[in-house]
């Protein structure tokens, strides 16, 4: 085929693309600058006539929509540490160590993959129960990072083990100690995996609902899906506030995803061994 | 400065693998000592245990006098290459340098001589900021080695550290090798499967296979004066010529006979208790010459052979001949190539041949 068709082509398939991926995101900015009367118009304009910020206004000083966002962010962040901490320590010792149960333990977190996490729902939530976290930030961050940590753990032993030991055996020899080793030479080298680890915890977290409705019952602990959820009344749904709300969450998720985005590069260790 | 002591060490892993058996070696302080071996014989093995990087099931190791069986690697006062140079991908040549002083906690200017001291030595300077995957296969051996000279260690372990660099490289870097040594005055301890590497380096050579050390002596004396088959076979490129046959005597004289070719040998006081058995004879290619223009002054034993095939390697013709029962490779000088295909005679240095036993491969 001729080389210029090829790469009209190309442009033409992954234009689609972007129109498919991106429409309903505009889509939504243009129902959450809409005033308050012109929800169902069809007009296909980006930005609609009269557009206005009252909804995103709105938003804010009649809903408790800054602490939901404290809520979610401070729930995130931990969950997003206790990953990123315990996912690359237990990555590394299934990746390095030979020890009994190291078999059945990663083969179990395979395990806990299989299933829905809704199907898991009850028994958590008996376990929360009993322990009387109901309504607490504790119990959805052990929600959290118990759902979150398995495929990090693999994650990170899969990674760990394509960096070769010869390295941390010559940190050894350098004179470092077993720890000293994992964190001067092998933890920047997994910097990749650390990112992708974050960036799961962080999603995890984020974006849930269904388990958090469980879990926290008060306006005032709502995360945002939650807070989200509340707009939607018995009688009316706020679509302009729920738009302008839908987008003001996506912005830490694209801000996080750019920054992390020269971590995504992999190949760090390439150069350190010869193949 | 240090000697390292291997006193009947063994080695089983978890499986029940025994890898290296009852191994005794011992390294004078500065000596060059080389383990050679195919690959599987123990010798990385071997090495580790002495860096500290592989537990020891039986036995000894000392280093300096002292018994560091238990003591971690970081105290064994060790440096090593690694085969795949195990360089810091995340650090700068300097910093990889560096690494093991900053552990020490040497002082900042104290460090910066040293590196640069060491990468002059090794002509790196320039490229003491790079990253490893800045630099070629012969840059990141140099560099490895510079890590392994900052610490000015006992001693130096090198595992395999030239196999993967390509053949004109290698070359070069066996003989930086050698220079380093005799630089740095220290006790090296180096593995290797080539014998090529090990016989041009070494000071002290130790064959070994199936973790079982087979032989140690200077390389020329190994060469000369294999114990037993497999270091025969092992050491010398082209290998040594091994013919099966039986001992007979006539006349008070012995004679090697494989059915085919007979000739006669030194008859040696040893050789008497084997007439009439079958033993192995070794010859190597270099014993070999074109009958015609043989200068042996004593007893030529000639026997006839077919050239089958020429290598002319320009200073030497290698030359591969076959009798009835045997193959036989040759060394010619290059003004002697035999036609191929033809028979011709040739003549054999008796007194250079080796007569091992065939049950249990022991020189005889």
């Amino acid at each position: 085929m001729n080389k210029t068709v090829q790469t009209i082509l190309t442009y033409m398939i992954i234009i689609l693309f972007v129109i498919i991926s991106i429409y309903p995101i505009l889509r939504v900015l243009t129902i959450s600058l809409r005033p308050g009367d012109n929800l169902l118009n069809e007009s296909l304009r980006i930005i609609p006539e009269n557009a206005t910020f009252q909804n995103y206004v709105k938003l804010f000083t009649e809903k408790p929509f800054l602490l939901w966002i404290r809520n979610s962010l401070l729930i995130t962040f931990v969950v997003t540490i206790t990953g990123v901490v315990l996912a690359s320590t237990a990555g590394y010792a299934f990746s390095r160590f030979r020890f009994p149960g190291r078999k059945a333990g990663l083969l179990s977190l395979l395990v806990t993959q299989m299933f829905p996490a809704t199907m898991l729902l009850l028994p958590l939530y008996i376990m929360i129960a009993k322990l009387n976290l109901v309504n607490s930030f504790t119990g959805l961050v052990i929600m959290y990072s118990a759902s979150a940590l398995p495929f990090c753990i693999w994650l990170m032993k899969g990674y760990y083990d394509t960096i070769p030991t010869s390295l941390e055996e010559s940190a050894k020899i350098d004179g470092a100690s077993k720890i000293l080793a994992f964190w001067k030479i092998i933890l920047p080298l997994a910097a990749p995996a650390l990112v992708i680890t974050a960036l799961f915890s962080f999603m995890t977290a984020w974006n849930e609902y269904i388990v958090a409705a469980q879990i926290l019952w008060y306006e005032d602990m709502f995360t945002i899906p939650l807070g989200l959820k509340s707009l939607q009344g018995n009688m009316t749904t706020e679509w302009g506030m729920y738009a302008s709300a839908a987008l003001i969450i996506s912005i830490p998720v694209i801000i996080l995803f750019l920054s992390l985005s020269k971590w995504l590069v992999s190949g760090l260790t390439l150069g350190s061994v010869k193949e | 400065m240090a000697e390292v002591v291997l006193k009947g060490v063994e080695k089983f892993y978890d499986n029940g693998f025994h890898a290296v058996k009852k191994v005794d070696i011992v390294a004078e302080d500065k000596e060059f000592v080389i383990l050679v071996g195919p690959s599987g014989c123990g010798k990385t093995t071997t090495l580790r245990m002495i860096a500290g990087l592989e537990t020891i099931s039986d036995g000894e190791i000392y280093i300096g006098e002292k018994l560091v069986n238990d003591v971690l690697p970081k105290d064994r006062d060790i440096a090593m290459v690694f085969q795949n140079y195990a360089l810091y991908p995340h650090m700068t040549v300097y910093e990889n340098m560096a690494f093991a002083l900053k552990l020490r906690k040497y002082k900042k200017d104290i460090i910066d001589k040293i590196v640069h001291e060491s990468a002059q030595l090794l002509e790196i300077e320039d490229l003491l900021d790079r990253k490893p995957k800045q630099l070629s296969g012969g840059q990141r051996q140099r560099v490895a080695l510079g890590r392994a000279i900052v610490r000015k260690p006992k001693v130096f372990l090198f595992d395999e550290p030239l196999s993967n660099l390509d053949a004109k490289l290698r070359v070069q870097m066996r003989a930086e090798i050698i220079k380093l040594h005799k630089k740095l005055d220290t006790t090296i301890i180096y593995v290797t499967h080539d014998q090529v590497e090990a016989m041009t380096m070494a000071d002290k050579m130790v064959v070994m296979k199936d973790g079982v050390v087979h032989q140690i002596d200077a390389p020329l004396e190994i060469y000369n004066n294999p114990v037993n088959l497999f270091v025969a076979g092992f050491i010398g490129s082209p290998a040594i010529n091994l013919i099966e046959g039986k001992i007979l005597e006539k006349d008070g004289e012995l004679y090697f006979s494989d059915g085919e070719i007979t000739f006669e040998i030194p008859s040696r006081k040893e050789l008497k208790n084997y007439v009439g058995k079958i033993v192995v004879l070794g010859i190597r290619p270099e014993d070999i010459y074109d009958a015609k223009f043989n200068q042996m002054a004593e007893k030529p034993q000639n026997i006839e052979a077919v050239c089958e095939v020429v290598e002319p390697m320009g200073n030497e013709f290698i030359v591969f001949l076959k009798t009835k029962n045997a193959k036989i490779t040759a060394r010619f000088d290059p003004k002697h190539s035999p036609s191929i295909d033809k028979k011709i005679k040739i003549s054999l240095d008796t007194n250079k041949i080796h007569i091992f036993e065939k049950e249990n491969g022991n020189k005889i």
